[in-house]
């Protein structure tokens, strides 16, 4: 299947959760905050959240700022 | 870390309930060395301390910066990188969901030469952010409409820029800080942007400000804790100043010591 990731398209594996893509996707144990198609899906929905063609994926996380 | 020993009693810090010993908050962006953000926010005495949020790199291995930011921290996202009011509020729910808070630095820019804040999409997140419960601190013009339409819109404090964000050159807009420090009685005013040197801060704290943001004066700093302290002991200092009631400037000269009238006495009788 493929997906829009942050921006950028990305195969992946059929079928795959959000809550997998998230874990895929982070090397670190900073919270990621996970939107799917614009919506933000907190995180106790994340492992019933099925990903399907064309889903846009955004994983945001912390970083310094002013 | 040196104690100032005076016998001026100081109130805390109130934003949105929330006490704070500290007047000085720090920025954690643009650090070369992560270490150099957990030395610096404990040699500032920082009880704030902004972060902001980014796409994570999915190619590449990230440090976590929470990690570097001591426990019982404030934590104030910045909604940087937003170009308007609605994308201050999508970083805001993003940021909330993160579990750290609520806390959020409002930053609304649609000019990457100057990166001068919007101030009109500025009010519009706060109402919206303001309204969803947030606690609202948005960066803004130094402009008293303004400031005045921000707590209207439930601002828990408003945070006017010295001068231009990274540009260090300290309070270019003092005169209309002022105004605000002067007017706005019901938030605290947190002078924000600009401040590149300790005396700078000093100066807005000397004329009343709250509080003061700095990051990256310190953050670019050779000894970035160093330059933590130093912003520290200024913020200290120039609070101590305003509490005690400092002379204005006047134009002409007023004698520090009496006149000898002897030596008057002395021309009379000749």
């Amino acid at each position: 299947m493929n997906i829009i990731l942050n921006g950028k398209p990305k195969e992946l594996p059929d079928p795959l959760g959000l809550k997998s893509l998230v874990e895929r996707s982070c090397k670190d144990k900073s919270p990621v905050i996970a939107e799917l198609n614009g919506e933000i899906i907190k995180l106790p929905q994340r492992e019933e959240t099925a990903l399907k063609e064309g889903d846009v994926v955004e994983l945001v996380s912390f970083v310094g700022g002013g | 870390m040196t104690t100032i020993n005076t016998t001026m009693q100081d109130s805390p810090l109130t934003i949105a309930g929330k006490t704070f010993t500290s007047r000085f908050m720090l920025g954690t962006g643009k650090f070369k060395n992560k270490s150099d953000v957990a030395e610096s926010i404990t040699a500032s005495g920082a009880e704030i301390v902004t972060v902001a949020l980014r796409r994570i790199d999915v190619e590449r291995h990230e440090e976590n910066i929470l990690e570097y930011i001591p426990e019982g921290i404030t934590l104030l996202t910045n909604t940087s990188g937003a170009r308007n009011s609605q994308e201050a509020v999508r970083i805001a729910r993003l940021a909330r969901e993160s579990g750290c808070g609520n806390w959020v630095k409002i930053e609304a820019i649609n000019d990457s030469k100057y990166l001068l804040p919007d101030n009109n999409e500025t009010i519009k997140a706060t109402e919206i952010l303001s309204a969803e419960g947030f606690v609202v601190l948005p960066y803004m013009f130094p402009d008293l409409y303004t400031a005045r339409a921000l707590v209207k819109a439930g601002a828990a404090a408003v945070m006017p820029l010295g001068s231009l964000i990274g540009s260090n050159q300290g309070l270019k807009a003092k005169e209309f800080i002022k105004i605000l420090i002067d007017e706005i009685d019901e938030v605290p005013i947190i002078v924000d942007a600009g401040i590149g040197v300790p005396s700078h801060a000093a100066e807005a704290m000397e004329m009343g400000a709250d509080a003061c943001l700095v990051n990256t004066a310190v953050a670019t700093a050779e000894n970035p804790a160093g330059l933590a302290e130093a912003f520290s002991l200024a913020i200290r200092s120039g609070r101590l100043a305003y509490l005690s009631g400092g002379p204005q400037a006047q134009e002409t000269a007023d004698p520090s010591s009496p006149l000898t009238h002897f030596l008057y006495e002395h021309d009379r009788s000749s």
